[in-house]
């Protein structure tokens, strides 16, 4: 696993690295610690004010590791005209993956749609739904 | 015996890979290709143009025998055969990643053609061209382009929007998937024209096909664009950074807030220097602009909305894709003709165009032409072209509410109007459906619409009451 040194090495030569910087972080560690805010703050000159400031803004970064599997699901118009609301009490009846809603992943003519890791699924139904959250 | 299978992440999503490997596990030849668009057909597996979808694994070895039914010639399907695919026109027959390809069906001629050209005649002709921004705004992209083209600089940029946010659109997806080389090429010819040597593409993490894609297929291409330099940035999970002076600020690693304009991005935008900040949708019309000339692609089109437009048609329908097409088709042809009606088989209660800031356009307005000026002249936008079908199920008083709710949940909070406008907004809407002092109600919603029209700073607070606002008009039922 890289260290968070190895990834502040890795993007040195970029312009405005912060993103391509936390995008690495998350992925390594499954989430953008204290200290490793600390650490970028650091390195790219920022105050850590800065850098907590960028985290907490974009979705895709989390502050603590999340310990379930997570699957996102899309919630957005098209794939609600196809449906998915009624896979939603699916996810709430259960609780060993993380079910998260997302707004659109682009393929909205064969929804209701999710993504997990960088997997995507399309025309879920219950059944379909159901299989793939017992498999993860 | 070959047989061709798109890679593309709706074909992907519905199977492709299993169908792909079980082909090849029964010693038939596969190659991964763009896909034709046809969404409602993946995958759609195509031998020798004959086509056979959707698809299942256990149909496949009824196809290698001959006894599967096949859907006809591909090329001659009503869907296809009635588009007009310019951008598209390579779509369901290259390999994405392959520059034999790409060169074989004119690529790189419109890179070579502004070389030879020179810089102002190549911004001329994208002038002539009435190439408008795809992404949303419709502002021409000729007259952008000659604005950075005369900013005077050390350095200047051009970045690609491919923050595609708005559900119902996939048309920059499938580019970026389809035909990465194509985009690479107009970015080329964008930095050739203005003096830009360093170029951005900006795509969402929801994409992670498009990225791999666009990432191998700038390692392919760097030796043909060369001085220019092209590179992927990812978002991460933030609508508004489609917005283009929030996603500079991405860019740039501060958080994806919006800017006050003026000072325009073509003067002041990326680290402060000129640039073009264009969707993919725009700078991928480009190539085939200049290989055929301004004048050809302005033959296309109604009124000021010249050339074609790739529409998307989704949600609830039976027929859904890629249909790209000459501005001026309506959406009863888009939406009954071509899309066959709902995939549920019920009537349309509506459709939503534009994306989630679009208005909800009832079946009593479906003669209205797609068309910029017309769309706006009846209080809707074309936005990215995206056209969600809505059966009689559909609560509209839930959808005004998601359009508060999503602008909620992504306002970037700069500004007042959208960051509380777009809560109290689910709190009103909220009271209404409980059947709360509903006339004042709605009243107090009408009136928070204009304080967020006319007071946001940007399209996603300004656009939001678009939704809340149709839905209430043209289904006053549902609220009451």
């Amino acid at each position: 696993m890289p260290s968070i040194a190895d990834i502040l090495a890795a993007h040195k030569e970029k312009e405005g690295p912060l993103l391509p910087i936390l995008h690495d972080v998350q992925k390594a560690f499954g989430h953008v610690s204290e200290d490793a805010m600390r650490e970028i703050a650091s390195a790219l000159n920022l105050t850590r004010a800065e850098v907590y400031g960028v985290v907490s803004f974009y979705h895709d970064f989390r502050k603590e590791a999340e310990a379930r599997p997570v699957l996102k699901l899309c919630r957005a118009e098209a794939c609600k005209a196809r449906g998915v609301e009624a896979l939603v009490p699916i996810a709430d009846n259960q609780s060993r993956v993380k079910v998260e809603a997302i707004y659109c992943l682009g393929l909205c003519a064969v929804g209701p749609s999710a993504m997990v890791g960088d997997q995507v699924y399309a025309r879920l139904d219950n059944t379909k739904f159901k299989t793939l959250l017992e498999a993860m | 015996m070959t047989v061709r299978i798109s890679d593309d992440a709706v074909a992907v999503a519905c199977g492709a890979d299993e169908v792909a490997a079980t082909f090849l596990a029964a010693g038939v030849a596969v190659e991964r290709v763009s896909s034709w668009g046809m969404q409602w057909l993946e995958p759609l597996v195509d031998i020798d143009g004959v086509g056979y979808g959707p698809v299942s694994v256990d149909q496949v070895s009824d196809i290698i025998n001959g006894k599967a039914s096949s859907l006809g010639r591909i090329e001659d399907h009503p869907f296809i055969a009635n588009q007009t695919r310019l951008t598209f026109s390579r779509a369901g027959k290259t390999r994405p990643l392959s520059l034999d390809d790409y060169y074989a069906s004119e690529g790189w001629l419109g890179l070579a053609k502004a070389r030879e050209m020179g810089t102002q005649a190549t911004i001329d002709t994208v002038m002539t061209s009435g190439l408008r921004g795809r992404g949303g705004a419709g502002f021409p992209a000729g007259i952008k382009w000659q604005t950075v083209a005369r900013a005077d600089a050390d350095q200047k940029y051009i970045v690609c929007n491919a923050d595609e946010g708005d559900s119902a659109t996939f048309a920059d997806r499938m580019v970026m998937e389809g035909d990465p080389f194509m985009l690479i090429e107009g970015m080329a010819i964008a930095g050739f024209a203005v003096g830009a040597n360093k170029g951005y593409v900006y795509i969402r993490s929801e994409y992670p096909h498009a990225i791999a894609k666009m990432e191998a297929a700038i390692k392919l291409a760097a030796h043909l664009i060369a001085p220019f330099v092209v590179e992927v940035r990812v978002g991460a999970g933030a609508y508004v950074c489609g917005e283009e002076t929030s996603l500079l600020n991405s860019l740039e690693g501060k958080r994806g807030e919006v800017r006050a304009k003026p000072p325009l991005p073509a003067l002041e935008g990326l680290f402060g220097k000129p640039t073009i900040v264009n969707n993919v949708l725009t700078l991928a019309a480009v190539p085939w602009i200049l290989t055929h000339g301004g004048d050809a692609y302005a033959a296309f089109g109604a009124g000021r909305s010249k050339g074609t437009m790739p529409i998307q048609i989704a949600g609830n329908v039976k027929h859904g894709g890629l249909y790209e097409v000459a501005f001026g088709i309506t959406l009863d042809e888009l939406v009954n003709d071509i899309g066959g009606g709902t995939a549920s088989g019920r009537p349309i209660r509506c459709v939503q165009v534009g994306g989630p800031l679009g208005a909800y356009i009832p079946p009593a307005q479906f003669d209205l032409p797609l068309d910029y000026e017309a769309f706006a002249a009846a209080d809707a936008l074309v936005g990215h072209a995206g056209i969600t079908v809505f059966d009689d199920t559909v609560d509209m008083a839930q959808m005004a509410r998601f359009a508060m709710e999503f602008c909620a949940i992504e306002s970037c909070g700069k500004c007042t109007p959208c960051r509380l406008g777009s809560t109290r907004g689910v709190e009103t809407i909220d009271q209404i459906i409980a059947g709360k002092n509903v006339e004042e109600n709605l009243a107090l919603i009408a009136d928070l619409s204009e304080t967020m029209k006319f007071g946001s700073l940007c399209a996603l607070g300004g656009f939001t009451p678009y939704p809340v606002m149709s839905a209430i008009k043209h289904f006053p039922e549902d609220f009451r």
